[in-house]
């Protein structure tokens, strides 16, 4: 049916200049617009999901009067935010203040071009896709410093000196985990990482949820855990926003859709890093057991970034913030030992009669 | 000074803190109350009990005759820490002493009930009331009409919160 529609398309005009340079420039706009509107819809209910499950964990029922249980709430918020005065501080960089927030969601956008939602189906299936959304991930630190130093204000500039340390930080021991999956993988396309959970003796069984990479790389997994939140500048370790030390971080001077931006660009860049984890270490769009193939492969892959995505609210809802020197010891001194300690094991197992990669 | 012992080193607090043993029993607890009761009261709908000593809308009450209580002996105007009441005075035609003015501003009062306390009439109570809002500035200001139509209006409510409470006085 996709095929169909893109040769309608191509054979519109009949002339070189579509078919060469037009049409593919406009089909592939389409296709990033299919992508983005869904994930910026999950973005705006993913709001809804934290308050609510928060909540829950809280023993409230969350917001329930917008609509039917709360559905509309994200809307009403949108609408308060866009109607909002949009403040821009005196003594601001004037360029740099707008540039901010839109560096912060550009990327948390872009890096989801190599995302694979199933087998073939991914916006460009690039070889090098980890290294990829590793690299555009990594801008998105110039988004908070922008922001932070725009304001012009003691705020935002320390909460984004201390954001952009601890992403940086946190940034190394994320790569340590995507190369330990890459070593096992052999491969940094996403969709061969995916599609070599799918092998494996557990997977001949039928049980194909114990032949993806969380299990035989518990530790990496845990570490990936922990650090993506870390990552986001989530709670635990949103040190980035600290209510009780530095109000809001690189936001305070941000108002309206500005500061809705930011929102938008963290909870995008939630769910891009739990659907990284899903990819990685929980068999992308694969199903748990085999007698469940038949249930399409995004449902896999929606229900799984949907049960990481809610482990950062849970994890939020339970534990209060860590101190900024705990952080970084945790990032420096324990986080990447481990993860080159690891890196070496699997790097013997991997050269071990037991080697169960092949 | 304290000087400060570090802890002599154990491999079983190394493990304890290593596998997280201690973060997932938390994860737990917040897990088991997602699934809890809600404490949650639909306020506009549901509302929690008030004591029959709850202090809230002043009123002004009346005799079963109709004749007012308030007898202006000035002592909720004395008392009031707030300094939220005014009362003027005169006499009568028939000889008694009346208020001509009895003005509570409830910006300023702060709903000790000291008022109500001192009121040697059972005059000047404190209501349930606490539905009501002004909407301008001056609103809150209650003067001696307000209050006594406030009074008329609730008096079986009134009447019923004092002999509840009758007993402990």
């Amino acid at each position: 049916m996709i095929d169909a529609f893109y040769n309608g398309g191509l054979n519109l005009f009949a002339s070189t200049w579509w078919s060469s340079i037009a049409w593919p420039v406009i089909w592939n706009l389409i296709k990033i617009v299919v992508v983005v509107l869904p994930l910026l819809g999950a973005v705006a209910y993913l709001t809804l999901w934290e308050r609510k499950l928060l909540g829950w964990m809280q023993a409230r029922m969350g917001p329930n009067r917008v609509g039917p249980w709360g559905l509309l709430q994200p809307i009403a918020d949108a609408v308060k935010l866009l109607t909002k005065e949009i403040i821009q501080p005196t003594a601001a960089a004037k360029g740099l203040f707008f540039l901010g927030p839109l560096m912060a969601i550009m990327p948390a956008l872009a890096a989801w071009a190599v995302i694979p939602f199933g087998p073939d189906v991914a916006l460009s299936n690039v070889n090098a896709g980890l290294l990829l959304v590793m690299a555009i991930a990594s801008i998105e630190v110039y988004g908070v410093i922008i922001a932070g130093w725009a304001s012009n204000s003691k705020y935002p500039i320390l909460g984004a000196l201390r954001a952009s340390a601890q992403m940086v930080s946190y940034e190394i021991a994320m790569g340590f985990c995507f190369l330990v999956v890459v070593m096992v993988s052999g491969s940094l396309n996403l969709t061969d990482i995916v599609m070599g959970q799918a092998r494996g003796m557990a997977a001949d069984h039928g049980l194909n949820f114990l032949s993806w990479n969380w299990l035989p790389l518990l530790p990496i997994f845990v570490v990936y855990l922990i650090s993506m939140v870390a990552e986001v500048n989530r709670h635990p370790f949103d040190m980035a926003e600290g209510e009780a030390e530095i109000v809001a971080g690189h936001m305070v001077e941000y108002s309206g859709m500005g500061f809705a931006t930011f929102f938008l660009a963290e909870y995008a860049a939630m769910w891009l890093v739990s659907i990284l984890a899903v990819i990685m270490f929980l068999g992308g769009w694969l199903s748990p057991f085999a007698v469940l193939d038949f249930i399409p492969g995004w449902i896999w892959l929606a229900i799984k970034t949907f049960v990481v995505v809610s482990m950062f609210i849970w994890i939020r809802a339970t534990f209060p913030r860590f101190r900024y020197d705990q952080i970084m010891r945790l990032g420096w001194k324990v986080f990447i030992p481990v993860t080159l300690i690891w890196l070496l094991v699997v790097g013997v197992w991997m050269f071990s009669p037991w080697n169960i990669w092949h | 000074m304290t000087s400060v012992v570090a802890s002599p080193f154990s491999i079983r607090d190394f493990l304890k803190s290593f596998m997280l043993t201690e973060l997932f029993k938390g994860m737990m607890l917040t897990g088991r109350y997602t699934f809890s009761r809600k404490v949650t009261i639909q306020y506009p709908e549901e509302k929690t009990p008030l004591s029959p000593r709850f202090r809230g809308l002043h009123a002004l009450r009346r005799y079963e005759s109709g004749e007012e209580r308030c007898i202006a002996c000035k002592l909720c105007e004395a008392i009031c820490p707030a300094m939220a009441i005014t009362i003027e005075s005169a006499e009568r035609a028939d000889g008694t002493r009346r208020t001509t003015r009895y003005d509570i501003d409830l910006a300023k009062c702060i709903f000790c009930g000291f008022c109500e306390e001192s009121c040697p009439t059972d005059s000047i109570v404190e209501t349930h009331i606490l539905e009501y809002h002004g909407e301008k500035r001056g609103d809150l200001y209650y003067t001696k009409e307000m209050l006594l139509a406030v009074g008329d209006r609730y008096e079986p409510e009134i009447a019923a919160a004092r002999a509840a409470d009758a007993k402990y006085r």
